[in-house]
């Protein structure tokens, strides 16, 4: 579903991605993990076209997407939660979600809506309360609830479960779980929470500076002695 | 710590007592070094020669008010944050805005009421003040005009526009440029204007898509002299210093405001009066901003207008979700720089003469200060600003030249009352069902 062949990405002079190979089939989780600067938000924003790919293809559903500019993206089916949530803090939950159906046939407004609240029924309660004024947790539901206004096919998420409380952070990977085994959903995961991550997924890449260094399913990688030494031990469980 | 200044009012008082005397000392010796030149000291010229007055009486009237005033002011502050504990900041914006929620949430109403009092006004007005009044309520609809527009701009799209001005004084002079060359009727002159505007807002737009902040207000800036310099240096099209005279009155729909034979008296039978002409243009303004009011609204509501408020919270976000940040500025900028081009009609269509100096940076400001003021994006905010700013200093007029020294303290105080603007609280764009809320918040608890 996912293609990515190659790629390498710069920050001026910097080069962030070293030609990565990561290839996301549809109806899996995949997950993206590394540690802090690896490249993995770089790499998430290299799909989206900004910044853009210097060497290598992206492409999607077998559509080349690699110089797509970044707001038609959204129209090929392929919806974001960025790294930080970026959710519009004074716009009310309800208008953000409004936000993400902005692309969409507004006949599907009402049946996604029900669909969004079902999964979070947190955003229901708070529908009226400014964005900026959630927790961190109930900003990430809603993240990721304005991506799936948008109806996507692929749902790509940047680190939801960063800055919050164990017990949010398994609400929301089951709510994951639940929307790739209800709605078929593809979704590729980046995360630092390796071994959430890793529990939820079909398949898994390490990311390391830039370059991928190892990939498997999520089992094997959670058995993997490797990584048990680097991102999991002291406290993840 | 806290705990300390929380549990006994006898504690806290020292606490809040002496910073409060601190700031008002400091706050007096400003006033004994700013007041000496401007107080203290007064030459007056008598003959040839120039006297010194010494004024002494007056600043120390003016350092005591500013010791006593500040003292409370301090002293009731940190009391009512000692009250509070760790959180005056936070507490104490919340209370206010509850002010704001409240006349957000009955804008319609107010907007109403004050829409019927607009429309009765020079109908109830005593004769011997119409024309002044009338006059005043025209300017300060333009102001609302103006202020609504770059509302759009600064106050949703978050465009910091500091050139507003070029947008009015395109729309002023293409106004006048058409009404005096083709001779056509206003009718047809201001939605000509208004789009001559928008041209320019999107042509000015494209070079500033990439700029953001203080990089945009400087550019803007820029644009609003270039405009200026222009109208300046163009004489043969734009009159130059001397600007454009001659343009015509408004009509009704055709109608001279003439006295005698065909003119709209005689044709409805009324007895000629100067007044009917500048009432017609009252409510054709006033019409004119309620269109533009109810627009805005309306646009607030649909994608595009989303976009805009989406645009200013987080631009990185909007892309995601499919937004093309380019369009939505352009279209920021040229629906603001279209309303700016209808009130420059307006001033056009009124005065019969313009000219470059109508047109200076202060005008900019005086809008910014406006859109700022009201709160950004509150278009009720608009209209109480503009109120303030058009009418406070004409009802100082009688203080001479302390007028603007009244209009700058008034300022002062705003700002310091209501630090994010009259109405900062920004009022959803939808309401949902009230009573389900309520209920369900309820269960939640
Ligand atoms: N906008 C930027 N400009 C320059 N360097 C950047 C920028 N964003 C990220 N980087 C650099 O690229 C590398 C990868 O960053 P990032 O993709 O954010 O890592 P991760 O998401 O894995 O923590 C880091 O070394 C970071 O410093
Ligand atoms: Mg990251």
């Amino acid at each position: 579903m996912l293609e990515v062949r190659g790629v390498h990405t710069f920050y001026g002079q910097i080069e962030a991605l070293k030609g990565i190979d990561v290839t996301v089939n549809e109806g899996e989780i995949v997950t993206l993990i590394g540690s802090n600067g690896a490249g993995k938000t770089t790499l998430l924003m290299t799909i989206c076209g900004s910044p853009r790919a210097a060497k290598g293809t992206i492409t999607f559903e077998g559509r080349d997407i690699t110089r797509m500019p970044t707001h038609h993206l959204v129209g090929t089916g392929i919806a974001q939660s960025p790294e930080g949530r970026r959710i519009f803090p004074r716009m009310t939950v309800y208008e953000n979600l409004q936000m993400g159906a902005l692309r969409t046939d507004p006949k599907y407004f009402k049946q996604d809506l029900d669909m969004v609240y079902s999964l979070f029924p947190r955003l229901q309660e708070r529908q009226e309360q400014r964005g900026g004024t959630l927790s961190g947790g109930e900003q990430q539901m809603l993240a990721i609830g304005r991506a799936l206004m948008s109806r996507p096919r692929l749902l790509l998420l940047d680190e939801p479960s960063l800055g919050l409380a164990p017990m949010v952070v398994r609400q929301i990977f089951d709510v994951i779980k639940e929307i790739n085994r209800r709605d078929k959903m593809t979704v590729f995961l980046v995360e630092q929470n390796a071994f959430h991550a890793l529990k939820l997924a079909h398949r898994a890449y390490v990311m390391v500076n830039g370059v991928i260094t190892l990939q498997g399913s999520g089992q094997e990688l959670l058995a993997n002695p490797e990584i048990r030494a680097a991102y999991l031990e002291g406290g993840s469980h | 710590m806290t705990v300390q200044v929380k549990d006994t009012s006898a504690a806290t008082a020292p606490n809040v007592l002496f910073p409060a005397l601190k700031e008002a000392f400091i706050a007096s010796l400003l006033i004994v070094a700013l007041g000496l030149p401007l107080l203290g000291l007064k030459a007056d010229n008598q003959g040839p020669d120039l006297v010194l007055t010494k004024r002494w009486d007056l600043l120390g009237i003016a350092v005591a008010v500013m010791f006593v005033g500040r003292f409370v002011l301090a002293f009731l502050r940190g009391q009512k944050a000692a009250r509070q504990g760790g959180l005056p900041q936070e507490k104490k914006k919340s209370g206010d805005n509850s002010i704001a929620r409240l006349l957000n949430q009955n804008a319609k109403v107010l907007g109403l009421l004050g829409l019927l009092c607009a429309i009765l006004m020079p109908f109830v007005i005593p004769d011997a003040n119409a024309r002044y009044v009338i006059f005043i309520s025209t300017t300060f609809m333009i102001y609302i005009m103006l202020g609504w527009g770059l509302n759009i701009v600064v106050g949703l799209a978050g465009l910091l526009d500091l050139g507003y001005v070029a947008f009015y004084a395109v729309g002023a002079y293409s106004y006048a440029l058409i009404a005096t060359h083709f001779g056509w009727s206003f009718w047809i002159c201001l939605p000509l204007a208004g789009l001559f505007a928008a041209f320019f807002g999107v042509v000015l737009g494209f070079p500033v898509l990439r700029l953001r902040g203080d990089y945009l207000a400087i550019v803007t800036l820029g644009f609003g002299e270039i405009i200026r310099v222009i109208l300046i240096n163009w004489g043969p099209v734009t009159g130059g210093p001397n600007g454009i005279g001659g343009i015509p009155a408004i009509s009704f729909f055709g109608i001279e405001f003439s006295r005698g034979e065909g003119g709209f008296a005689s044709d409805f039978g009324l007895e000629y009066s100067s007044m009917h002409k500048i009432i017609f243009l009252y409510f054709v303004i006033l019409g004119m901003a309620v269109l533009t009011n109810l627009f805005t609204q309306r646009m607030r509501k649909l994608p595009a207008g989303r976009a805009w408020e989406a645009l200013r919270e987080d631009e990185i976000a909007c892309r995601s979700l499919g937004i093309n940040p380019t369009n939505i500025k352009l279209s920021a900028f040229a629906l603001g720089a279209m309303f700016g081009g209808f009130a420059g009609s307006f001033f056009s269509v009124r005065a019969g003469f313009i000219s470059p100096e109508s047109f200076t940076f202060i005008e900019s400001a005086v809008i910014l200060a406006i859109v700022v003021l009201g709160g950004m994006g509150s278009q009720m905010g608009v209209v109480m600003a503009a109120a303030l700013i058009v009418l406070l200093p004409e009802t100082f007029r009688q203080f001479a030249e302390y007028r603007m020294l009244a209009f700058g303290v008034a300022m002062v105080l705003i700002m310091v009352w209501r630090p994010r603007g009259l109405l900062a609280f920004r009022e959803p764009t939808i309401r949902l069902h009230p009573k389900d809320h309520q209920a369900s918040v309820k269960e939640a608890a």
